[in-house]
């Protein structure tokens, strides 16, 4: 039996959640907290089956761990292929975690329950294959499959006000639009990817990512009559970058985001914020940097560029909005403008064989997963946050709240300014550590970038404080004083455990470091 | 060179001596019994007397692959006219089943007597090697056929239909019989082999040939209604009494086509005109056919259109002149005599009730009568050539024969024309399955005799058209040896 | 001799309907229980050839022959390889379930199912024929009953017009075919209709070139090809619910899978040939149908078009050339058929209720019958080749047949240019996407319009398990491909067999 966990541990991890589907598919409609316990304890499967096998993790060792290979398309030459290692594994923990605290966060649901905990379910499934695939086509299978119950959590289950003029009068639930544009802008992103999955599959003849890894970067043959090989591999590594970039989701790629996140509901935001975005970041570091590392070390100047704007402008952004949530969103484009710089350092480094940029490099890309590990923590915070406020208020707009909430809910506010500082990047909270190995790594290589996006950091502080300011401070707010304000049990516990990692990722990172730093030393070389 | 007499000869024309016996005992019949008039049993009587000719004529006179010459090369009898000799009898049976219930002719012995001499005339026809046998056996049928076209009593369509055709026979029986009397006067033999072996000899000077060719072809094409001597065929079709219409369009054609290729062994060998004739003739055929077809009100007029129709498919197998080709022509002629012979009793089964030809009038027959609805769905899906019915073997072997002789414009143009026909048949059923019959209309009753005769051809219709095997190859025997 | 199982599967509904015939009109419950019986009994038979064809052996299987027209060499003539196999299938699952969301029909049901069964036995004596001939016997009878059935019991407004483009279009197709079938026929020299035979009659090039688009175009029409598109949405607009899953589930991908079969597979070189202009015209269909899908407020007509799209995937597989792209071919008529299937029952069960299509003026149907609104986002997924379903499975060898294409050197100008086909055929599935989200949102999202409170509700059991059946086997292809795609892909190896011996 423990042999056979071992085993097969990741497809254990990968489709429990579906039977967890398929018991919840048989539970009648109208039982509304048998599904929501049923779902919650079956959230906690995959958790602990990932817990064990994290603990089972070798982090000495560099390669794919727990590999498990079947036979899926033969007709493509594609097959079940799955694996981890230190960069997948924190996406892992991050996304099983997550996962039970977004369901306990939605226990407020009362419309649909079902299909929200079978969409929440699916979508797990989703996120957790994209991190377990080491097959092109099983990788986009994944990818994509998520953006079907995102979807329709946004459009079902997204805050039911607002409404979004269209032009010529015609008006649409806001949610309708923001669904529509994330997934319409994420697929249309992804197809050029697809375009780009098959032709390296059809050149050569597998989808097997580590046999591509070995073969596709020097691989130099025309296949196409009249385009070079250089030119169709440009043209791949555009269409990876595009496609993640959106997901990250990169400036000038990001506007999907502030829709879809405002509009989402918690669990939703939370998940999206948490998970969702690191897709893209993964997408670089997993496929992007080993199978193109010369068109990325060309590219990585333009990427940190990008980056750079994304912390600055998304900063601004954030600084400039009414709407809490919203504030909260483009804060996300703030923090994932860090992982971005990392990876291009990353990029850049692996064309240099100075070992001095090596070593930033090195740091830089280790910076970029914990960064990718914290952000995903803190922003679930921050949105689970930010919807606890707007339950009992129902409104975000932080002039209507009018602050003072402090005083209503002390609680809340001690929780809030925790996550708000772990989102600015306070020392000793998860936050400041990652940035500061990206920054570290970055300044001997993209000095002018990594300078501007340390400006940036100075915006974030400033919206962090302007948000919680505008919410918990000021005199005690008589205008909700007959709300229950204080944030409640349930909702606690959803928060507690998030705090506490955030905490130990601040204090003691070495206990994903020592994971994450072997890999990322093969991916840099 | 002229045969000697041999008395076992009798025994080929056995079918047609039934035939006259048959005849004799009707008219004995109508005589001696004058209530089988009221009771409709004449029909009933006739057809099995007629069918009685057939089995006789199938059990004791069927020829193998012999071809011989009989009472002084007069006749000649071979698988190829037994085909059509039965496929006249079978004609013959079906037509007096279904006049067995038709007011102003199933009471009258002497109709059901010049059916069956309409029928020995055409099986002489078949028969006749010889110009002279061939003229008298052609008047016979003819003569028959005018009286019968004009034989509902008091009713002035039929009267009128009967002169029409009575007029348009005389003509162009007068223009065959002066081209066959031009071929005996070049040749001075009426035998058709010996007239044969002279035309190939070239006694016949070339422009005499073309005249004699455009003659002859006057004449079968009457028979055939082909395209231009078809204007007689929708107003004798409509006025004619039903059965008498299913009747001539059928046997009758058949038998035209039986005498075509007879006639053309002969002109043939030195003809290079005929065959563009003919085929011309075939094209105008089908392309005016389906075109008039298209805008008739009066199902009997639609049904003598797609006949001609019909007649201009056949002619592109005739001027293949293969042995493929001729077979393909046996083969659809049969499954077109089934075929037409059923539409046509669907035809006199609703008029009975409903007293009306008018297509409009059909709607909502499924509704009245299922069954009745679906035995015209075979017949007209037959028609247009669709499986698993007679039709769709039919047309394809016609096709292959045609594709086979290298005309591929021909057979382009053969199976536009094919879908212009199943445009307007659908457009039959469609009023027949699709439209609501009117206020206050019964169900349609069908008498047990007409179920069996529609039943015989209905299934007829589907075997020919999924085993068609044995047939097609019976077709091909009796090909065999025309040319 | 073993089980005759393919004439067994060809003839069983054929039989049912001769026996339904035989009901008094009126007992329409017996008439429906005698209809569902004889789908089951074809469902089963059609799942017993699937799972006992042997792919280790690949080839034709279970082949049956008989002598039919001797002296024309035109044979009874059966077998099933990869290609034909999952279609039989396919067309067993849609008359399934065909029968059950028909469970309403009162007007006439006994002839209804009659011709439905009548359809279903040309259907599969297509997809089994071995013989040209054989082939264009049941092609016809598959397509003539469409008439009736649309024109009888289609939609009153469009039924009639419909129905007649539909039927003129198809057998115009057929003939044309017919008479390049004969040319072949009499060029072999063989005097056989044996297609494995004539697949070895090596034809000249200059015929082949001739005949070729004779014979693919007279069957790519009842595969809706670009520009002889024309009739099949209005067709599927008209027809009843069944008929539309028969038609587009099945009848749309008989002309894909002739015009393989006969087109590509005994006119090789001429397929080498006109390839390139096929494949253009095949992205016309993706393109063009997606767009037009797009534009369309009737929710029958947005799958119509939608299906005009797909096939245009269906013809660019086959039109590739390549084992992987005829592959995909294969599975895209699967799970093409399947999914639109599920997708006419769903509008069929919303109009049932409804009594409109007209997207603006639905809404809310979601809460009324989830299952349905879960099976149309299903079919939805499908359509827009969501990965994790059928319709990616599918779509994936298509694109990559394209790619392979555009990899070998072609020495026709069009040939060249394949590289750039896929770029713009994959424009479609943003628009299928677009589309579909939309349809689902306003039908099935929004809220239930007054008129409709009080009259609309949940479906029958029938009509779910219908639902499931299809969605089932979408799902099932979309997770697990191998238990048909190796299938398929041994039968492509074998075209290309054929092919390959064309070009060398």
């Amino acid at each position: 039996m423990a042999i056979f966990i071992h085993q097969n541990i990741l497809s254990l991890i990968l489709f429990s959640p579906v039977a967890v589907i398929l018991v919840l598919l048989l539970i009648p409609d109208n039982m509304r907290s048998a599904i929501r316990w049923t779902a919650l304890l079956g959230s906690l499967v995959p958790l602990a089956f990932t817990i064990v096998m994290w603990s089972a993790y070798d982090p000495a060792l560099a390669g794919f761990q727990f590999e498990q290979r079947a036979e899926w398309y033969s007709a493509v030459h594609s097959s079940y292929h799955i694996g981890v290692d230190g960069i997948s594994v924190p996406m892992l923990l991050l996304t099983a975690l997550l996962v039970p605290l977004g369901i306990l966060a939605s226990f407020k649901i009362d419309e649909r329950v079902k299909a929200f905990m079978v969409l929440y379910l699916a979508l797990e499934v989703g996120m957790l294959g994209v991190f377990v695939s080491l097959d092109l086509l099983l990788f986009f299978l994944f990818y994509e499959i998520g953006l079907v119950p995102m979807y329709f959590l946004i459009s079902l289950w997204g805050s039911p006000s607002g409404e979004r003029d269209l032009g010529g009068g015609r008006k649409v639930p806001a949610r309708q639009y923001a669904s529509f544009k994330f997934f319409v802008y994420t697929l249309a992103g992804s197809l050029g990817l697809l375009m780009a999955i098959q032709v390296i599959g059809q050149t050569l003849g597998t989808f097997d990512l580590p046999e591509l890894i070995g073969l596709w970067p020097s691989f130099n043959q025309d296949v196409f009559d009249g385009v070079s090989i250089g030119a169709v591999k440009t043209a791949a590594f555009w269409t990876f970058t595009i496609a993640f970039a959106i997901k990250v989701p990169l400036w000038p790629f990001h506007t999907w985001l502030p829709d879809a996140h405002t509009e989402a509901p918690t669990a939703g935001s939370m998940i999206l914020a948490g998970v969702l975005l690191k897709l893209g970041a993964y997408g670089f570091l997993r496929l992007v940097l080993p199978l193109f590392p010369v068109e990325a070390a060309a590219a990585a100047p333009l990427l940190a560029t990008l980056a750079a704007l994304s912390i600055v402008l998304g900063a601004m952004a954030a600084y400039g909005q009414t709407d809490f949530k919203r504030l909260v969103a483009y804060s996300s484009v703030n923090h994932m403008g860090f992982v971005v710089l990392g990876i291009a350092v990353a990029a850049w480094a692996a064309q240099v064989s100075d070992p001095g940029i090596r070593m930033s490099a090195t740091i830089a890309a280790n910076g970029a997963v914990l960064q990718m590990f914290n952000h995903g923590l803190s922003a679930a915070a921050m949105f689970f946050l930010v919807g606890v406020v707007y339950e009992r208020t129902h409104t975000r707009d932080l002039d209507e709240l009018g602050g003072g909430i402090w005083q209503l809910a002390p609680v809340y506010g001690g929780i809030l300014i925790f996550s708000s500082m772990a989102s600015l990047g306070l020392p000793g909270l998860g936050g400041f550590v990652a940035e500061f190995a990206i920054v570290r790594g970055a300044w001997p290589v993209f000095t002018l970038a990594t300078g501007v996006s340390m400006l940036g950091l100075f915006f974030t502080g400033a919206y962090i404080l302007k948000g919680v300011q505008q919410v918990l401070h000021g005199p005690r707010n008589e205008k909700w004083s007959h709300h229950p304000m204080e944030i409640s049990l349930r909702e606690v516990l959803v928060v507690a455990p998030l705090m506490v990692l955030i905490l130990l990722a601040g204090i003691w990172p070495a206990w994903l470091l020592t994971m994450i730093n072997q890999t990322v030393l093969r991916l840099v070389g | 060179m002229i045969a000697p007499y041999v008395p076992a000869d009798w025994l080929v024309l056995l079918p047609e001596i039934a035939l006259v016996v048959v005849a004799v005992l009707l008219a004995v019949l109508d005589v001696a019994y004058p209530q089988v008039r009221r009771t409709g049993e004449l029909g009933i009587y006739a057809g099995l007397g007629i069918a009685v000719a057939g089995v006789l004529g199938i059990v004791f006179a069927l020829p193998g692959s012999d071809r011989t010459l009989l009472f002084g090369g007069m006749l000649r009898s071979d698988l190829f006219a037994f085909v059509f000799r039965m496929l006249v009898i079978f004609a013959g049976v079906m037509t007096a089943l279904l006049s067995s219930g038709v007011r102003g002719v199933s009471r009258h012995g002497e109709y059901f007597i010049l059916l069956i001499g309409a029928c020995l005339g055409m099986n002489f026809m078949a028969l006749s090697a010889d110009i002279i046998m061939l003229y008298l056996a052609l008047e016979t049928t003819s003569i028959a056929g005018y009286v019968l076209a004009g034989f509902a009593h008091g009713d002035d369509h039929a009267a009128e239909a009967g002169l029409k055709y009575f007029l348009f026979g005389a003509a162009t029986s007068g223009l065959l019989v002066y081209g066959l009397s031009l071929l005996y006067g070049f040749t001075g033999e009426t035998g058709l082999a010996a007239i044969a072996a002279a035309v190939g000899d070239g006694q016949v000077p070339p422009a005499a040939l073309l005249v004699i060719n455009m003659l002859l072809l006057a004449g079968i094409g009457f028979k055939v209604t082909a395209v231009p001597f078809h204007f007689w065929a929708p107003d004798v079709y409509e006025g004619a009494p039903t059965p008498v219409t299913a009747f001539i369009s059928t046997a009758s054609k058949a038998v035209g086509f039986a005498v075509l290729f007879r006639i053309m062994s002969v002109t043939v060998p030195m003809s290079a005109y005929l065959l563009p004739l003919l085929t011309a003739i075939s094209v105008l055929s089908m392309t005016l056919g389906n075109l008039a077809a298209l805008a008739q009100r009066n199902i009997k007029r639609l049904l003598a259109y797609s006949s001609i129709a019909h007649a201009g498919y056949v002619l592109m197998a005739v001027v293949t002149i293969s042995d493929l080709g001729t077979a393909a022509v046996v083969f659809y002629l049969i499954t077109y005599v089934v075929t037409n012979l059923a539409a046509f009793a669907v035809v006199i089964i609703f008029a009975r009730v409903s007293g009306s030809d008018e297509i409009a009038d059909y709607a909502g027959l499924s509704r009245r009568s299922p069954y009745l609805a679906l035995a015209m769905l075979v017949a007209f899906l037959s028609l247009a050539g669709v499986p698993p019915l007679a039709g769709f073997f039919g047309k394809m072997f016609l096709f292959a024969a045609v594709v086979k002789a290298g005309l591929i414009w021909l057979a382009i143009v053969g199976v536009l024309n094919a879908i212009l026909g199943i445009y307007y048949y659908l457009i039959v059923l469609k009023v027949v399955f699709v439209f609501p019959a009117p206020e206050g209309t019964a169900s349609i009753d069908v008498p047990r005799v007409y179920s069996v005769a529609l039943a015989v051809l209905c299934i007829g219709i589907v075997v020919l058209g999924t085993v068609a095997g044995p047939w097609f190859d019976l077709a091909l025997q009796s090909a065999q040896g025309i040319y | 001799m073993s089980f005759p199982l393919l004439s067994a599967i060809t003839f069983t509904p054929v039989t049912v309907g001769m026996l339904l015939l035989l009901f008094p009109a009126d007992r329409h419950t017996e008439i429906r229980i005698t209809a569902l019986a004889g789908a089951t009994l074809t469902l089963f038979l059609s799942i017993w050839a699937y799972v006992s064809y042997d792919i280790s052996l690949a080839g034709y299987q279970f082949v049956e022959r008989l002598n039919w027209v001797p002296a024309l060499g035109i044979s009874y003539y059966v077998g099933v390889d990869g290609l034909s196999l999952p279609m039989v299938l396919l067309t067993g699952i849609v008359i399934f379930t065909g029968v059950l969301i028909s469970w309403k029909i009162d007007d006439r049901p006994r002839e209804f199912f009659a011709f439905l069964f009548l359809l279903a036995t040309g259907v599969f004596g297509v997809f089994v024929a071995l013989d040209l001939f054989h082939l264009f016997f049941f092609y016809e009878i598959a397509v003539f009953p469409m008439y009736l059935l649309i024109a009888i019991w289609g939609w009153k407004v469009t039924r009639e017009y419909a129905a007649m483009k539909l039927t003129l279009y198809l057998f115009i197709g057929s003939v044309v075919a017919v008479v390049g079938a004969l040319a072949m026929y009499f060029a072999s020299g063989m005097n056989t209709f044996d297609m494995l035979a004539l697949q070895n009659a090596h034809f000249p090039a200059d015929f082949q070139r001739f005949w070729f688009p004779f014979i693919f175009f007279g069957f790519a029409v009842l595969a809706g090809i670009f520009p002889f598109h024309n009739w099949s949405p209005d067709g599927h607009v008209a027809a009843p619910t069944a008929v539309s899953m028969f038609h587009a589930g099945v009848l749309m991908k008989l002309g894909a899978f002739a015009a393989l079969r006969v087109g590509v597979m005994l006119l090789p070189a001429g397929a080498h040939y006109w390839m390139p202009w096929i494949v253009f015209l095949a992205l016309i269909n993706i393109v063009y149908g997606s767009f037009v899908a797009m534009m369309q407020r009737d929710l029958k007509y947005v799958i119509g078009f939608s299906s005009v799209s797909h096939m245009g995937l269906v013809m660019m597989g086959v039109a590739s050339l390549t084992p992987i792209g005829i592959t995909g071919a294969g599975l895209q008529m699967f799970s093409h058929g399947a999914m639109t299937a599920l997708f006419f029952a769903c509008v069929g069960m919303i109009y049932d209720q409804a009594h409109t299509r007209d997207i603006p003026s639905l809404g809310g149907f979601g809460a009324k019958m989830p299952l349905v609104a879960v099976a149309f986002i299903i079919g939805g997924l499908v359509s827009m080749g969501m990965p994790g379903f059928s319709g990616f499975i599918a779509e994936q060898p298509i694109f990559m047949g394209v790619w392979a294409a555009g990899q070998t050197t072609s020495q026709y100008y069009l040939g060249q240019q394949y590289a750039w086909i896929d770029l713009v055929a994959v424009i479609a599935i943003a628009i299928t996407a677009a589309y579909i989200l939309r349809a689902v949102h306003q039908v099935f999202f929004t809220k239930l319009p007054a008129e409709f409170e009080h009259h609309v509700g949940d479906v029958t059991i029938l009509d779910k398990v219908a639902l499931v059946v299809l969605v089932g086997v979408l799902l099932a292809l979309g997770w697990f491909p191998a238990w048909m795609a190796p299938l398929v892909a041994s039968s492509a190896a074998n075209v290309m067999t054929i092919l390959q011996g064309a070009a060398g």
